[in-house]
């Protein structure tokens, strides 16, 4: 049997920040480009006014070794060693795949899209990319948000030869992960150029593919504009779900009918805390934050633009309302604040039922535009640009980022409250592990919580979600599969075949294809006459000329050998003549000195008269002739009326 | 033939309302469901008893679609929906889902307790009304059951404007609705991807309009106004509450503060802040230059833009009020008109259409005076100016959206008769292809060929791909496939015989004729058989013919050449029953050498 296949290659080792490329019907079509932003945290924070107790770190250099080239990039804080540097980022494998070879990029959230400029520039890419219009949005508010604090304190010396000494290093740092690889930010016109790329598509809309496939983003139901992809031919589909949720908070809730009956299901991107709820986590928070408003003392919430900071304030608002705190300022700051506020409230298509109905009243879908109106909640672009100060008083609640604490406004905040009791500074986005954000920041007398709220699915979620879609095949990064360590939640679906991928690996997976989809002309249908072969399957004989424009394939009506007119469809034969009935076809049609003789494995038939010889088996009956045709038109009519044919 | 009909209920050959019924593939569609605003009577709604005459009218509609939310569009919604007893799926897009229940709802309010109408649709019929409509986004494929697809494209007439893209089977049709081809101040214009359609069901309001440019309008617009207040006079601006009331405040807020003029300007309408608050919300479907900057600026909040008061009416001065409605038949606009129309320098500018039947219509064409139910008779002074700056397409947007989206046929509604003739006349020279203008009632029956979707067999596909790879390129060799076509659950599938027989378990049976031709012709037979192809090959163009160990086959027809050198030849041919065509073809050519 024909079977082309799928094939799958994994760019990332993070299997929240995904990076695949699938090559499927040959197109290579990748699917999210995540960029793991974990190895920031083995540098220390850029703060955004000088500070002397970063400045005043001891440098770090290991024992027994004098290189003056590594001289001044390792800063030793509490027992672990930072380097000094503007931080970098780990983006998606190169070379396993050439970026210049892409065809499509499809992207599913904005959480999945921070590597595009790495791939789209300077690569010679030429592809299409495609995502929706909140991805696109909000995915650039993270970008120059992004790009905006790693430009802020530009270093002049990038720090590079640690990695050279990286077996001498005490850990964590020497079980950084190729840091060879890992590159700094691209600069803000890469970045707008990578941007300008994107095409917007919204939930349902089919997108061709070059003609050989069809794409679909369906809602995901994980955060504003978040997409899983449907990729489908006629006859085959391969799903890709990425950060999806099946819970009910702001956005519009996912889609599960679109992504069943798959061949192939292709996972990532789930909870990266499974073992907290997101639900209890909001509950925790709440109470923290009440606690230590109560007491005095002020709240830090390290966050991303946008994305559960939209529940959050939501919830906090009205918790801190019933809890008589009603006065206490919540304060947002982030250079794209402002923008991230508004364009919540504008994507109305977007959101949950719930949400959407006051749209039509018309009110704000979200409430935080009523706080921003009475002055509960403050947005500032910065905290050293006029008018924070002058709104800034304390007990507050600040959202702030970066979420690793590495750069941002945050890292002022934590260095101004780090040493007072009272404050608290409480983590939310599941991105980073919270002790290591804090460890530059030690010894730290603030309070700190940990309440990380990752509304993706958990794995018993995805395991029910698995059943419930039955794809043919799963694939999914090693981190979900059931082969590792006992006690770890793992995705355990035993009756499907899985493909267990990992960063730099390539599987191929069995997206079997036994036919394609064409058109037929309907000049050609109208001279067919099907027969029943057998109940419920009729069929006829075809002669078609084939033609493919466009990557579409259409058959026609196919000319006659001679030039002129259509050839007549062929005639296929089966089971095998009757001898005796044959010879008395023959005799009908005139042929009566037919001489039967018996063979080995069938017989032969003598014509003696007409210089012929008719050789018989079971599944083969051939004709030597003479060359004429009046005497082949008898034969073949007479055989005709001895076989069953079409 | 597969064929597609199309019946206006409205709008054939007119501007009244739109409801055009189309019927393809065996699904019926309703595409928008709008009421007459000339009429006081049961004329006004569209005359559901054509689509069944008494009984449910339900199992006889599959889907209604609303291409946006002026009244002549889906004013008889609550009327279908909640009085004839339409229960099926109503499909629209967010904002119109949004705007549509309040302009409805207005227009109750005029009918009932201004006229006095009973036998109206109630306000909790609005509401309900509402809660059956789906709502849907721009692009979104909707697959109202197993085979009717819809899809909406940007409009640009009003906020929420749609064309739809229907399909059933392999039939498809666009319906425009009302749309716009160039971009305004709040709008952009209408995108469609060159999707061919069978058909493209058009309005064609402005058909025989070719406007001038957008720059040109708007200062004349502005110029007029200002000089009409510079001398003291009043101006009036009747417009429906949302959509060219926007633009057009847009327009004057921003003349106002860059001549610093301190004449008042009213829009007189409760509406207002909601009106523009729905714009706010929905600003995804504004222009890009909006969609950008409202971050920093709202371009809907207005400055020197107040509230009208009903007691403003008598004030003396100059001053700009913007009313509703939009054609002067009823309302404050046309209390407003009545007091105002009598005094030469007082101007009424209409930014609009208007049609038959109301006073808009009247006094666009000259009339000096109006007379109303109350025998009340009006002396019109005032400055009447018509401006068109209602969005809708003109000839050139026309053909322009004809370009874009290819299709295969064209029908004008939404139009004059004579104005559509010209049209129809333009596009069918222009384009090549056929152009109807139904009337009101009367079918249009449109024949599309029929495109069959079939599963072909990659075994085949393959085998006919090594053979035509086999071969040096030549783009014009015929490439055919022999197959068994086979039709199972009403699917169509081309598979190879093999494949055939292991479906069903029959084992095949062929036929071969081997046939011998006596060639005298001495030298090696490997040099007779290259003199043979080079034979073949001149008469057989554009088919594969190769040779090897001094056999050729012409792609399945086998030929080889046997005998001593210097000797006759024989030349054996051997085909299978398939072959017959051309085995005999190539037989009967090798015996005419020969001889």
């Amino acid at each position: 049997m024909c079977s082309l296949r799928a094939v799958i290659y994994c760019l990332s080792a993070d299997a929240a920040k995904p990076c695949f490329v699938l090559s499927f019907k040959e197109l290579l079509i990748m699917l999210d480009c995540g960029l793991s932003a974990h190895s920031v945290l083995s540098f220390l924070p850029l703060p955004q006014v000088p500070s002397q107790r970063l400045a005043a770190l001891p440098t770090y250099m290991p024992p027994h070794l004098s290189d003056p080239l590594l001289d001044g990039e390792l800063k030793e804080c509490c027992g672990r060693v930072f380097v000094d540097s503007t931080p970098e980022l780990c983006p998606p494998l190169d070379k396993v795949v050439e970026f210049s070879q892409l065809d499509v990029i499809l992207i599913s959230n904005y959480t999945c899209m921070m590597a595009l400029p790495f791939i789209t520039e300077g690569t010679g890419f030429k592809g299409q990319v495609y995502a929706t219009e909140p991805t696109l949005q909000i995915g650039r508010f993270y970008l120059e948000e992004l790009a905006e604090w790693l430009s802020a304190a530009p270093r002049a010396h990038a720090a590079r030869r640690w990695k050279e000494v990286l077996h001498l290093l005490p850990p964590p740092l020497c079980d950084a992960h190729k840091p060879r690889s890992w590159r700094t930010l691209y600069a803000p016109d890469t970045l707008a150029r990578a941007l300008a790329r994107v095409r917007i598509v919204g939930y349902d809309q089919n997108i061709d593919l070059y003609g050989a496939l069809e794409a679909t983003a369906v809602s995901s139901g994980f955060c504003l504009g978040s997409a899983n992809w449907v990729i489908r031919s006629a006859h085959e589909k391969v799903a890709y779900v990425s950060g999806s949720s099946t819970l009910t908070t702001h956005p519009r809730p996912i889609n599960q009918a679109a992504l069943r009956g798959a061949d192939l299901l292709l996972l990532a991107a789930l909870t990266q805390t499974p073992a907290h709820n997101p639900d209890n986590m909001l509950g925790d928070l709440c109470m923290h934050a009440a606690m230590t408003l109560r007491g005095g003392g002020s709240v830090l919430i390290p966050c991303y633009p946008s994305g559960v900071i939209y529940d959050l304030l939501e919830c906090l608002s009205a918790h801190l309302d019933n809890a008589g705190l009603a006065q206490v300022p919540l304060f947002f700051i982030s250079p794209v604040a402002d923008s991230s506020l508004a364009y919540s409230n504008i994507l109305a298509e977007w959101v949950s039922g719930g949400k959407q109905a006051r749209v039509y009243l018309p009110e704000e879908p979200f409430p935080h535009a009523q706080l921003v109106r009475s002055a509960r909640l403050a947005h500032h672009r910065r905290l050293h640009e006029g008018g924070f100060s002058a709104d800034f008083r304390q007990p507050c609640v600040v959202f702030c980022g970066h979420p690793s604490l590495r750069f941002g406004d945050a890292v002022h905040f934590i260095e101004m409250w780090a040493s007072n009791p009272l404050h608290a500074v409480i983590f939310t986005e599941p991105d980073f592990p919270y002790m290591e954000a804090l460890a530059p920041f030690q010894p730290l007398a603030m309070k700190a919580f940990h309440c990380p709220i990752d509304t993706s699915l958990n794995f018993s979620q995805a395991n029910k979600l698995v059943r419930e879609l039955r794809p043919g095949a799963l694939a999914l990064p090693e981190q979900y599969a059931g082969t590792g360590a006992a006690g770890r939640p793992a995705i355990n679906v035993e009756e499907r075949p899985t493909l267990v991928l990992r960063r730099g690996g390539v599987v191929r997976c069995g997206v079997r294809r036994r036919a394609a989809r064409g058109w037929l002309s309907a000049e050609l249908a109208a001279s067919l006459a099907p027969r029943e072969l057998r109940p419920g399957l009729q069929a006829a004989p075809l002669a078609a000329r084939v033609v493919r424009r466009d990557n579409r394939l259409r058959l026609e009506p196919a000319e006659a050998v001679t030039g002129g007119g259509r050839a007549p469809p062929p005639r296929y034969e089966w089971s095998a003549p009757n001898v005796d009935e044959l010879v008395r076809q023959l005799a009908r049609e005139g042929i009566t000195d037919a001489k039967v003789e018996a063979g080995t494995d069938g017989c032969m038939v003598h014509l003696p008269r007409h210089d012929t010889l008719l050789h018989l088996d079971r599944h083969s009956t051939h004709i030597f002739c003479s060359g004429r045709p009046e005497l082949r038109a008898a034969i073949r009519r007479a055989l005709h009326h001895c076989l069953p044919s079409i | 033939m597969p064929d597609i009909k199309i019946t206006p209920l409205g709008a054939g050959q007119d501007v009244g309302r739109s409801c055009i019924l189309l019927s393809m593939g065996g699904k019926n569609i309703m595409l928008d469901c709008g009421m007459h605003m000339g009429y006081n009577d049961e004329r006004r709604f569209p005359d559901f008893s054509y689509i069944v005459p008494e009984g449910p009218i339900t199992s006889q509609i599959d889907c209604v679609i609303i291409s946006h939310f002026h009244l002549d569009h889906c004013g008889a919604l609550p009327y279908m929906s909640e009085m004839v007893g339409y229960t099926g799926p109503i499909y629209m897009t967010h904002p119109t889902k949004a705007i549509a229940p309040i302009l409805l709802e207005d227009m109750r309010k005029v009918a009932v307790e201004r006229k006095g109408e009973s036998n109206f649709f109630t306000s909790q019929m609005i509401k309900d009304c509402m809660k059956k409509v789906t709502a849907v986004t721009l692009h979104q494929s909707v697959m109202v059951d197993n085979e009717l697809e819809i899809k909406a494209y940007y409009a640009g007439h009003v906020l929420g404007a749609a064309m739809f893209w229907i399909r059933v089977g392999s039939q498809s049709v666009v319906y425009t609705g009302d749309y716009n081809m160039t971009p305004d101040r709040h709008l952009g214009a209408a995108w469609i991807d060159k999707c061919r359609p069978d058909l493209l069901i058009s309005e064609s309001t402005y058909a025989t309009t070719i406007r001038d440019s957008k720059r040109c309008r708007e200062r004349d617009f502005l110029k007029k106004v200002h000089e009409c207040v510079e001398k003291g006079g009043k101006v009036l601006i009747p417009v429906f509450a949302l959509g060219r009331a926007q633009e057009l405040c847009i327009l004057l807020e921003t003349y106002w503060e860059r001549m610093n003029l301190k004449y008042p300007v009213y829009f007189a309408l409760g509406l207002t802040e909601k009106a523009n608050n729905y714009y706010k919300m929905f600003i995804t479907w504004t222009n890009q230059k909006i969609r950008k900057t409202f971050v920093q600026r709202n371009m809907f909040d207005f400055k020197h833009i107040k509230p009208f008061d009903k007691s403003y009416i008598d004030n003396p001065g100059a001053m700009v009020v913007f009313a509703t409605p939009g054609m002067l038949h009823a309302g404050l606009s046309l209390n407003i008109f009545k007091k105002w129309a009598p005094y030469e320098q007082n101007m009424v500018i209409m930014p609009g259409f208007c049609v038959q039947g109301t006073v808009g219509h009247k006094i666009l064409n000259g009339a000096k005076k109006v007379e109303f139910e109350n025998r009340q008779v009006v002396d019109v002074k005032m400055t009447v100016e018509y401006m068109s700056f209602s969005a809708h397409a003109d000839a050139k947007g026309i053909m322009q959206l004809i370009q874009y989206c290819e299709p295969k046929n064209v029908l004008l509604v939404h139009g004059e008769a004579q104005k559509m003739e010209f049209l129809k006349d333009k596009i069918e020279k222009e384009f090549k292809i056929n152009c109807y203008m139904p009337a009101n009632g009367e079918t249009c029956v449109i024949n599309t060929p029929a495109k069959i979707p079939i599963d072909v067999s990659l075994r085949l596909l393959k085998a006919e791909s090594v053979r035509y790879n086999a071969q040096p390129p030549d783009p014009k060799r015929r490439r055919v496939i022999h197959g068994i076509l086979c039709v199972k659950d009403n699917r169509l599938s081309l598979l190879d015989i093999d494949e055939v027989c292991e479906e069903i378990g029959i084992n095949r049976h062929v036929i071969r004729f081997t046939s011998t031709v006596r060639f005298e012709d001495p030298g090696p037979a490997a040099r007779t058989a290259e003199k043979l192809k080079a034979l073949l090959s001149e008469k057989l163009q554009g088919w594969s013919i190769t040779i090897s160990d001094g056999n050729i086959s012409v792609e399945s027809v086998l030929i080889k050449v046997e005998g001593e050198d210097d000797n006759t030849k024989n030349i054996y041919v051997s085909w299978t029953n398939q072959d017959e065509d051309l085995g005999s073809y190539i037989l009967g050519l090798l015996q005419s050498i020969v001889q």
